[in-house]
């Protein structure tokens, strides 16, 4: 498996973000997990990242167990690429004052890999995300966001990392550069990246994932083919969650039926 | 006999020193919904303002017409201006907390609404303010009434604005981008409300949003503008299943070859 979590807690003082949290992801594979606000989305993200410890369970990355990392070791796991993220605003996550080809080789100049090796590499990768090679002499600030987005993919596909971790990849995007990100996404699966892909839309999860978990109040309420999940789920939250999701053939759910599974939910409250 | 009506509508920037939208028109009946379906920069929020009468300053409206209930807004005064906005037309935005004053409870500032726009005495509004909260289904209406802004969740405001929006029984309801920001139950939740309203009380929508799948399942007519221009605009069964421009593909692929339609068309198939 290219990343293991299994039991996974997390509390935030007594509360607890995360419980038993349990998922893999084998190479090749897309894994989505979808969360609405305050499912622990967020903290799940954040954990399998190292940046917020566990308070019980276990995290393996590509083989090695990094549960209780310090922060050095999570630096050196980071240095060698083997797991790589990508977060919603690529603005954000970029230097503004380094031009686009720095900021895709940095992990590789870091490793202390040749100049001439590394713009090669940028320039191979540009031509895999689809960025224009002329746009890497340029700043973050000068590209659109779509273009932004593709440069924070490149980067984090520079060292041939094992398993990325994408936090909301394609929520500020529009729709052209939406289903051009997607398409991205599904060609690196097949070429063997394992990723994980964390949102809370539905929609665009089930566009590439192969399994999806669904997050709830800080549990997995349902795992399993995105297919099985999408026409089949059989959680009273994944149900309302695949029925209240904007399709454009009639919708999973009617007004009745969701109406319905609201109120279940009200009674039965949250995983235990 | 159409309540709102659009007549190749211009929209000028001044700053600018050009139209940023290029002719747009629909009709609007009592019980009916017109979706409009956009990016920002589209034209759709500024064609909703100017229907609102709250363009912002340096836009006008530069050509063609609107009507709103058979009067040609461009001649209204400001006062007949403020008397048909919450009475003829009502609407709801993106984000719902900067509609409302952080340091009030949010059933008086309903109710404030209804005193000035109604003419109701104090304690009236009040019981008509709580009946508003009600009638958008906020489970105990007088809890909510007594609650600040900040004590209610993204769902829960919006619903509040909706109140707010219907206060004056509006015959047309405005939801630009309205449920955006939501997650996608909370979402479906005020879809459902916004459906159940027009069943109920024959209330008029224009459904505003950049996903055609919100809007395809709430619309009877949708326009798709692009950069100011209407690039596509018909009943929502041909757009969805005989789009003629690009672009209406593009957004119909977002969800049939990246979406949960995938699983559903290749099912439907099969």
């Amino acid at each position: 498996m290219s990343l293991e979590v299994s039991d996974l807690d997390v509390h935030y003082g007594r509360t607890r973000a995360l419980r038993r949290v349990s998922l893999s992801v084998a190479p090749g594979q897309t894994l989505g997990v979808i969360g609405e606000t305050g499912s622990g989305k967020s903290t799940l993200a954040r954990a399998v990242v190292g940046l917020v410890r566990p308070s019980a369970g276990r995290i393996t990355v590509d083989g090695e167990e990094v549960t209780r990392y310090r922060a050095r070791q999570w630096r050196a796991l980071r240095r060698r690429g083997v797991v790589q993220y990508v977060f919603q605003d690529p603005l954000r996550s970029l230097d503004p004052d380094v031009t686009v080809e720095d900021s895709i080789v940095e992990p590789l100049l870091i490793q202390g890999r040749p100049r001439r090796e590394a713009a090669d590499r940028a320039r191979r990768l540009a031509a895999r995300v689809h960025l224009d090679e002329e746009l890497l002499s340029r700043l973050p600030g000068e590209l659109s966001g779509g273009q932004r987005q593709r440069v924070t993919v490149a980067r984090a596909l520079v060292t041939d990392p094992r398993v990325v971790i994408l936090d909301e990849p394609v929520s500020a995007l529009d729709a052209a550069n939406r289903v051009r990100a997607l398409e991205l996404l599904k060609q690196l699966r097949d070429a063997g990246t394992a990723l994980v892909f964390i949102s809370h839309d539905l929609g665009s999860v089930a566009g590439v994932a192969d399994r999806i978990a669904v997050l709830y109040q800080g549990g997995i309420v349902e795992e399993g083919p995105a297919r099985t999940v999408v026409n089949a789920p059989r959680h009273p939250y994944a149900r309302l969650l695949v029925g209240s999701a904007p399709t454009l053939r009639s919708a999973a759910a009617d007004r009745a039926q969701r109406e319905e599974l609201r109120e279940l939910l009200q009674n039965i409250g949250g995983p235990a | 006999m159409a309540l709102l009506s659009l007549r190749d509508v211009r929209i000028h920037d001044g700053v600018g020193g050009r139209d940023l939208v290029h002719g747009v028109s629909f009709e609007l009946s009592p019980g009916k919904v017109v979706g409009i379906v956009g990016e920002s920069g589209s034209g759709k929020t500024l064609t909703c303002r100017a229907v609102l009468g709250i363009l912002p300053e340096h836009f006008r409206v530069s050509g063609g017409g609107i009507e709103l209930d058979g009067r040609d807004v461009a001649t209204l005064t400001r006062k007949e201006w403020t008397a048909l906005r919450g009475g003829t037309v009502g609407a709801v935005f993106q984000d719902p907390a900067s509609y409302l004053n952080p340091s009030l409870r949010v059933g008086p500032q309903i109710a404030e609404v209804v005193r000035v726009k109604k003419g109701l005495g104090r304690r009236d509004a009040r019981r008509r303010a709580v009946e508003l909260l009600g009638a958008v289904r906020l489970r105990d209406p007088e809890r909510v009434y007594q609650r600040y802004p900040h004590e209610l969740s993204g769902g829960m405001l919006q619903r509040v604005l909706i109140a707010a929006a219907i206060a004056a029984d509006p015959r047309v309801l405005i939801a630009d981008e309205a449920t955006t920001a939501l997650d996608v139950t909370v979402q479906a939740e005020i879809l459902d409300l916004l459906a159940d309203l027009r069943e109920r009380t024959g209330l008029a929508l224009v459904v505003v949003s950049h996903d055609l799948a919100v809007v395809a399942q709430l619309c009877d007519e949708v326009l798709v503008l692009r950069a100011g221009e209407t690039v596509e605009q018909g009943p929502v069964e041909r757009i969805l299943y005989e789009p003629r421009h690009e672009y209406t593909r593009l957004l119909i692929d977002q969800h049939e070859r990246y979406g949960l339609d995938r699983f559903r068309e290749l099912d439907h198939v099969a």
